[in-house]
This record gives C-alpha cells, structure tokens and sequence, in this order.
C-alpha cells in the first residue's frame, strides 16, 4: 500500500526526471571513465594479438617487475617527479608574487592590459607553442642565428640534453603564470581593506603590510593550490613533453616522463601489458597521493579540504 | 595622508617585459610566415622581416584542400562538441545541485571519483578502437570529452546559488522537471554556461590527443593534428593535395614560411575570438578555487 503510494508519487516521478537529466553524462562516465578502470586487469596478464586479451595469459606482477628493474622506471618517474617539483615550487611563488605586485600597481586599467595580455599563452595550444619555440630555438631560429652571427658556432638546441630541463620549465610557467597568477589575485581581491587600512594607520609599510596581512591570508589558498599540484605529481602534461621537444629520441634521457613513455611503449613496442602496467602505477600513486593530500589538508585547515 | 605604495616602475617593468614575452612569441610567426624564403635560409628568422614576401600564404591559400578540410572537421567538432557537452553537463550539474534528490550522495561520488583514478591509456585506448570501433569516426573526437567531472564541478556550483524558493514554486505549479531545467534553470544560468561553453570550445578546438591515438583517416584529420604533422615531415606541405601557385618554381618552395602562414591560419581566429572572452575564463578558475 505505502509502495504503491510512493510510486505514484510526485516525489518518486522527480528523483525520475532528474535522473533521466543525468542519464546522457552518467553513460558516458561509465563508458568512457569506468569501463577503461575495470581494463587494468591487462597489466596482469602478457598480452599477445592471437589470443586477444580476455585469453592471453595472466602473468602476475611480472609486468611491473620487469618494468622497475629496468633503467626506464627510475629516470621517467625521476623526470615526472623533478618536473613536477620544480614546476610547483617556482610556478607557485611567480603566480603569488605576480598577484600581489599585480595588486600593487595604482592604475586599474594597466591591471585589466595585463591580465588579458598575460593570458595570451593559456590560449596556444602546445603544438602551437612548439612551432614558436622552434621559431627561437630552430636551425634558422631567431637565438640561433643571433648565437651564429656572435661567433659561438651553429647550436644545435635539439641534441644538448643540459638545456632542456631549465628550458621546459621555463616555457612551462610562461604558458601557465597569466592563469594561475589570477586565482591568487582573486584571492587577495577577497582579503578585507580593513586590514590594509588599519596597519596604514599605524604607519605600516607597503612592504611590511605584504609580509604581515597578504602573505598569512593567502596561505590558505596557496597551500589548497599546491595539495592539489602534489596530488597530481605523477601525472606530466603531454605536450609539453612530446611537442616542444620534437620528439629527439637523443633528448629522451630529459624529456621522456611517465606519460610520454606509456604512449610509445603502446604505439611503439606494442607490449600492451607493459604499457597497461606503467599506466595503473601511475594511476594508483596518483590515487595515493590525492587521498594523502587531503587527509593533510583535513589536519591543517579543515575549510580547505576538497571532500 | 598620501597612500604609500611600492616603486610602480620597477613594478609595472616587470610587468611589461613578461607582458612582451607573451606576445613575442606571437609576432616571431607572424614575421617569419611574411619572409622570403632565401632570407631565411641565409639569415635565419628575424623579428622584422628583411623583404616582406607574401608568398607562403599564396602558396598555402592557392588550393588550400588541406587546411579546408581541418577547418571543417574543427569547426563541426568544436560547435558540435561544445553545444552538446553543455546540455549533458548541465542536465546532471542540475541534478547534483538538487539538495533534494534521492541519490545524491551516490551519484556525486560516481562523478567525483573519475578525478581521482583513472584507468589509463591503455585500457582506453583497447575499449574505444576495438570495441567501440570508433577509430577514424568523427565521434571519436567529441565523445571522450563530453561529460568533464571538473565543468560539472563549476556548474553545479553556479546552480546552488539558485534559489530553491523558485523550484518549488514551480513544482508547486505541476511543472515537471524537464520544464523546470528548460525553461528556469538554464535561462537563469546564462553566466555559468558561458563559462563551461568556452572552457569547452577551448578543449575541443586545441585538441590533438584524440585524433593522434584514433585517427588516419585524411579526411578526419583536425588543425591541430595538422599543424603536428606538418612539423614532423617537412614534405607534408608537398603533398599532392598541396598545388603550385602559377609562376611559383619547386625549387623556391617557401616551405618554412608557409608552415608558419599555416600555424597562423590554424589557429589565428581563435586567438582573436578567446580573449574577448576572458572574463568567463577568469570566473571558472576562481570558482573553483576560491570560497565566494
């Protein structure tokens, strides 16, 4: 009776209807998020084309064990972790001394000029990025015919390992510093004048009123920004890594990290359950560290946390 | 009292060097793709071009099959994609914001927990070009893309804000949910779909990573994936699809200018449309980020 009730009920009908709303995202999560988790089991098995990969045998954890006795582990997961590091340290202080000089400066107008310019890079996409760079970089490059013309010698940028680390983190934070500087400038937009204005009468400096009141109210967010960078440390941006370095295989030893490497071992070798394997270590540190990351953020600031 | 402030030169010189490194980039191509070829390979790519020299883009426009094409299968990807990915995220963006709906919790987390683990490239990879038989559809190029955790994310935050007073006096009225989402949600959340419609337009316009795994297909292939191989092989510009302009010798093909004038075609117009609308952009990232 009750159940009958119920199922002509006005409340049933509209958990139905929303539902139904929800139906078109939910089959492609589950299609295109779900389905693919539920095929890591191929990181199990060694996988060849005759017997497909419901009947290629299993093989435990020799994928993974053949994979970290190799060379390869240590100095993909070194690069994607270096990177990763470095482009969190330094990105995370340029953004926030970005927001807060940007802050500093009287005419609104220059603010707005600066932003929207600043922006620019977010735009490009990284082959479009690549092109420039091998504009600058390249055998008829701008800094390569300059560097011939002053006499140091035709430069080949694409076959010397040691400037490229320097070189892509650079061009990393060129592309991300106009975004990432605005999410910290948004968070400074929302400390209180009162504060300001209170240290301006007791004779504060500029300066001064950066170290006491900007800095402390910012850490906040500074710190949610960089848990969230941490957790995502074993993951690279692809084209970054693939791109900008035209794909020199001599350049590998600096420029290959996790990402970069599943993909060629997939199209190149074809050793399916290797790539497989290289892709669920990545997928459960990545898994590790967002739940490490959160569990901090609970303990230092419980308004921070993502859930 | 005079506000004190920090120097503004020192300030507003950093600003504007960083502010020219943003642009330079920019203009580097646009020289190089207006240079004569000789020049370049004599002198190297200069900021200023020695000798304007508009032959590349005569060249490359002459018969531009090729970059017709990827136009047409950018522009259908990228309107298609970004119109139909707004209306799937929206629908369970809305339903998400619904304190009142039954599961909730359950399907939040079902959103929520594809940011945290993925299965990987490989399983992926297998599902959509054996199973799915996608390779080389135009499909391929949209589908993965169309239900984002994170766009869900930020419109679902945009749809709390509505308040539920409005809801319930509908449903008060007999309307049912699909009239409620149509005709009151979406109008009411113009500003949010700005927002989620160009961070969309975005991906899908710069997008390469789909048609590098899943497509060969000519006929399929979008700008970006274009512009990618015409930097790996120089003779791509030579292919047959590629005619001679009248009076202009093979000997003289302005081949690194024109894969610049291509790079600038490619991709030029969105780079004019993008940062008229970079407010929206700027509302999406702080949304996300900081506590309103």
């Amino acid at each position: 009776m009750i159940a009958k009730k119920f199922l002509s009920s006005r409340k049933y009908k509209k958990s139905i209807q929303l539902t139904i709303l929800a139906l078109p995202a939910i089959i492609l999560l589950l299609v295109f998020s779900y389905l693919p988790m539920a095929g890591v089991f191929i990181a199990f098995k060694k996988i060849n084309y005759v017997q497909g990969i419901f009947n290629s045998p299993w093989v435990g954890f020799e994928n993974f064990k053949f994979f970290f006795s190799s060379n390869d582990a240590w100095l993909v997961t070194r690069n994607t972790l270096a990177y990763n590091i470095a482009f969190i340290s330094i990105g995370t202080a340029l953004s926030v001394l970005f927001a807060i000089l940007l802050n500093e400066v009287t005419r609104v107008k220059l603010v707005k000029i600066y932003q929207t310019v600043f922006f620019f890079p977010y735009f490009f996409s990284w082959i479009i990025v690549a092109y420039m760079v091998y504009s600058f970089i390249g055998p008829y490059g701008v800094i390569t015919s300059v560097m011939d013309k002053i006499g140091m010698g035709s430069f080949n940028f694409y076959t010397e390992t040691w400037i490229w680390p320097g070189l892509l983190v650079l061009i990393n934070i060129w592309k991300g510093l106009g975004y990432t500087s605005i999410i910290f400038y948004a968070g400074i937009m929302g400390i209180s004048n009162e504060y300001y204005e209170a240290a301006a009468i007791d004779g504060a400096t500029r300066l001064q009123m950066i170290k006491s009141i900007t800095l402390p109210l910012l850490t906040p967010l500074i710190t949610i920004m960089t848990l969230i960078s941490v957790g995502k440390i074993f993951y690279a941006d692809f084209g970054l890594f693939f791109f900008i370095p035209r794909e020199v295989g001599q350049l590998f030893p600096v420029t290959q990290v996790i990402d970069t490497y599943v993909y060629r071992m997939l199209r190149g070798s074809g050793d399916i359950g290797m790539s497989s394997a290289v892709g669920l270590f990545q997928s459960t540190m990545g898994f590790l560290l967002v739940l490490v990351s959160n569990h901090i953020v609970k303990k230092v600031n419980p308004e921070n946390k993502i859930f | 009292m005079k506000k004190k402030v920090l120097p503004q030169i020192a300030i507003n010189t950093v600003f504007i060097i960083f502010g020219i490194a943003c642009i330079f980039p920019l203009l580097a191509m646009i020289s190089v793709s207006l240079s004569n070829e000789t020049d370049i390979i004599k002198n190297g790519y200069r900021l200023i071009p020695k000798t304007f020299d508009f032959s590349a883009y005569i060249y490359v426009l002459y018969k531009p099959i090729q970059i017709l094409n990827a136009y047409k299968v950018s522009l259908f990807v990228s309107i298609f994609g970004t119109v139909a990915s707004v209306l799937v995220v929206s629908g369970i963006a809305y339903t998400l914001s619904r304190n009142d709906y039954k599961f909730k919790n359950p399907l939040s987390f079902f959103v929520f927990f594809t940011m945290l683990f993925n299965g990987g490239l490989v399983p992926s990879y297998i599902l959509i070009s054996n199973y799915l038989h996608l390779k080389n559809t135009i499909w391929v190029l949209i589908l993965p893309y169309m239900a984002c955790p994170w766009f869900i994310l930020i419109l679902r935050t945009f749809m709390q804000k509505i308040p539920v007073a409005i809801i319930e006096s509908c449903t008060m009225d007999g309307a049912s949910e699909y009239r409620i989402f149509f005709q009151i949600i979406l109008p009411l959340s113009k500003p949010g779909l700005a927002t989620v419609g160009l961070f969309t337009l975005l991906q899908y316009w710069n997008d390469w990573w789909l048609s590098m795994l899943y497509i060969d297909k000519e006929s399929l292939v979008p700008l970006q994936y274009m512009l990618y191989r015409m930097m790996k092989n120089i003779d791509y510009l030579t292919s047959s699809s590629n005619m001679m302009p009248p009076g202009m010798k093979a000997a003289s093909l302005p081949s690194e200018s024109a894969r610049m004038a291509m790079a600038l075609l490619a991709v030029g117009p969105m780079l004019f449309v993008f940062p008229f609308f970079q407010k929206y952009f700027i509302k999406g990232l702080t949304v996300g980020a900081v506590k309103e």
